[in-house]
């Protein structure tokens, strides 16, 4: 793939050129960092890189800023999760924490400096209704979903409508297996809930090979890349640290990635980490996943596909074509996750509903200050 | 040579803003600025004349723009957007909102983003270098007895954020307009007629909204830290007498950390920054109804031992 030229994808690649950067580059690098997320991870390389004292002040101030928040989600999920093992006390299963939750109580470094929106939590689908009661008696109620949302969730989703808790505002997904149940790829979740390594009383994360694997698998499964390249980083990180961490890790990833069927979103999730962040995986692994690659035709199509994708979504990162790719790959996501008999009535009736919703009535700020919702702002409940 | 941002036109400045965008510096932060809306570009020209032209600066902390939603809206209910950095984090406001909606956006950026000072929801002001905060729910009446004390001689550290530092009760000033509700707009213009008010932005959530060009003093563009005195909880309430009574300082801080942006979030940080405020500062509950015989009540303010 031809390397980006988005400042932001640079730095990743060469994290030693943090100490160099002029403030016009900064000016445009930290709207791409803040946009994608990683503005927490930048403050994190900078350590890493021992190059603090060489950073403006004026610039570092904004790095640490969201490292700030970050600190607080590690402290506050793993007291929310002390909530959440006193609702669990009389469950059967162990609660299963994935994603950004699951880094954060692990204690890995893909937490450090990053910030998440909800906490996903994966138990058995036979004990999805009994969850949900448990949890609804401990505050967390779905929230303002119509019959319709509900149904799709439940019926063709991996997962039932997010649960907000009343008073905290925390909310939890609560998925029954790691893809929707209609897709292509079934991995049986069985398997990940049975290997799954406890880190807390009664509180689990997927054991390390699943923890990528399954990283990789939502990765390229998102229909929106807003944060394709935070999660692209999350694997980096994972990677960087099971390397290290993990004896007889690499032995065990591709063997485990076919025995759940996701040898082709791991082949991607690891193409791009090295194509994109430069990453160097051991050799065999690379030949391994290489067999799950797609015809050269398709590579070239999806290496275009992703090369845009995964760009910060800023100005100054768009090129021409970027907008077609981004809708390419939304369209292929809801491909991959439904048949088409299913996915073009729910487009159309998505369409229909955006059309007609009225905006959302105005949200009370902090200061008393009402100002219009905000869009996209559910890690904010974090961060009160 | 440094230019201010009056010495351009209101012509020129527009055209400025509408093409290359302008950055406008407030106490520690930068903003660069695009907007295509008469109402905003009007409003900027004449709150912030005396601020710094800027139009080549290297780096700016938040880039925010203010356009229509689209050209076909706008014939019919046209509507605008914020956007900080290429994104709108709002729904979009009437167009009439422009500068109010402009101003809270201006205060969004650093209600959300900034973390390395406590920020308490309050006006700061200062008098021979020590500063007063004033933090108050809305309604209050502290942006009314802010604009005030500010044509009074009184220099306007800020109207929204005291940006409290995490050690030594140190406060950064980052004056700009102080913005007037319904009816304080004619009772600052009546209590001052050399008062500069800016254009107004009606039917908002808070009503009709303007705001007082507030740099007056010759050091209103410094950011230089300036030791905290005094915290004082103003409440307007008409017919009253003025009275100022001591309160106690550990419902000081439960009130001041309650009216706090990111005290929680900065934990141990948080909680030791505004020990220091509270412990270094005088502290008082205000009740006023006349605005004279507030001013009089701080001017003679004693500073703490």
């Amino acid at each position: 793939m031809r390397q980006s030229f988005c400042q932001l994808v640079k730095l990743l690649r060469k994290p030693d050129l943090l100490a160099v950067l002029t403030l016009e580059q900064w000016d445009l690098l930290i709207p791409q960092a803040r946009h994608s997320l990683l503005l927490g991870h930048l403050s994190i390389l900078v350590d890493r890189q021992g190059v603090r004292e060489k950073i403006p002040s004026v610039i570092m101030r904004h790095l640490d800023s969201v490292k700030v928040v970050s600190d607080k989600q590690i402290h506050s999920v793993n007291w929310e999760l002390r909530k959440l093992g006193e609702a669990y006390d009389t469950a059967e299963d162990s609660i299963i924490l994935l994603k950004g939750a699951a880094y954060a109580v692990a204690g890995l470094q893909a937490s450090q400096g990053r910030l998440f929106s909800d906490i996903d939590l994966l138990v058995s689908k036979q004990h999805i209704d009994y969850v949900e009661r448990i949890l609804s008696l401990h505050g967390w109620v779905s929230g303002h979903h119509n019959d319709y949302d509900g149904r799709y969730y439940r019926q063709w989703m991996h997962e039932i409508p997010p649960l907000r808790h009343m008073q905290r505002g925390t909310v939890l997904d609560v998925h029954h297996t790691i893809l929707p149940p209609t897709g292509r790829y079934h991995p049986n979740p069985q398997k990940l809930i049975q290997s799954a390594r406890e880190v807390v009383n009664g509180v689990k994360v997927l054991c390390p090979e699943d923890m990528v694997i399954h990283s990789a698998a939502h990765l390229f499964h998102e229909g929106e890349f807003e944060h394709g390249l935070r999660d692209l980083v999350d694997l980096q990180e994972l990677l960087a640290q099971f390397d290290q961490s993990e004896p007889g890790f690499w032995q065990r990833l591709v063997p485990r990635a076919i025995e759940l069927d996701l040898l082709r979103p791991l082949y991607y999730g690891l193409h791009y980490v090295q194509t994109l962040l430069g990453v160097s995986l051991p050799d065999e692994i690379v030949t391994q996943t290489n067999a799950a690659q797609p015809n050269a035709l398709m590579r070239i199509v999806m290496d275009c596909l992703f090369e845009h994708a995964f760009a910060p979504d800023h100005p100054s990162c768009d090129r021409a074509l970027t907008g077609l790719a981004r809708w390419m790959l939304y369209v292929r996501s809801h491909y991959l996750r439904m048949p088409l008999y299913l996915l073009l009535p729910h487009l159309i009736r998505k369409a229909w509903k955006s059309h007609m919703d009225t905006p959302e009535k105005l949200e009370l700020n902090i200061d008393g200050l009402q100002l219009p919702k905000p869009k996209v702002n559910r890690w904010h409940f974090w961060a009160k | 040579m440094n230019s201010t941002i009056g010495s351009l036109g209101l012509a020129e400045f527009s055209r400025v803003l509408k093409t290359s965008g302008v950055t406008l510096k407030t106490g520690p932060f930068s903003y660069h600025i695009k907007s295509s809306l008469p109402a905003v570009q009007q409003g900027l020209h004449l709150l912030y004349a005396d601020y710094a032209l800027c139009t080549e600066a290297a780096f700016a902390d938040f880039h925010i723009s203010m356009n229509p939603v689209n050209s076909l809206r706008r014939w019919v209910r046209p509507k605008i957007h914020f956007c900080m950095d290429h994104k709108s984090p709002f729904l979009p406001m009437p167009l009439k909102q422009g500068l109010a909606f402009m101003e809270w956006g201006m205060n969004w950026c650093i209600s959300n983003h900034v973390n390395d000072y406590v920020k308490l929801h309050a006006a700061v002001l200062e008098k021979n270098g020590r500063a007063l905060i004033m933090p108050g729910a809305p309604g209050a009446g502290k942006s009314t007895l802010s604009a005030a004390l500010t044509l009074r001689g009184w220099r306007l550290l800020s109207d929204e954020h005291a940006l409290v530092s995490l050690t030594g009760a140190m406060v950064t000033p980052l004056c700009r307009p102080v913005g007037l509700k319904n009816a304080s707009i004619e009772v600052i213009k009546g209590f001052d007629s050399g008062a500069v008010i800016g254009p107004l932005s009606e039917d908002t959530h808070k009503g009709t909204v303007a705001h007082l060009k507030a740099d007056l003093h010759s050091d209103s563009q410094s950011d230089t830290p300036v030791k905290a005195a005094w915290v004082i909880f103003p409440r307007y309430s008409p017919g009253s007498s003025t009275r100022l009574e001591k309160k106690q300082k550990a419902e000081t801080f439960l009130s001041a950390a309650k009216q706090s942006f990111n005290y929680s979030l900065l934990g141990e940080r948080g909680y030791q920054s505004m020990v220091d405020l509270i412990s270094a500062c005088d502290c008082y509950d205000f009740v006023y109804s006349n605005l004279n015989e507030a001013i009089e009540t701080f001017n003679n303010l004693k500073e703490p031992v």
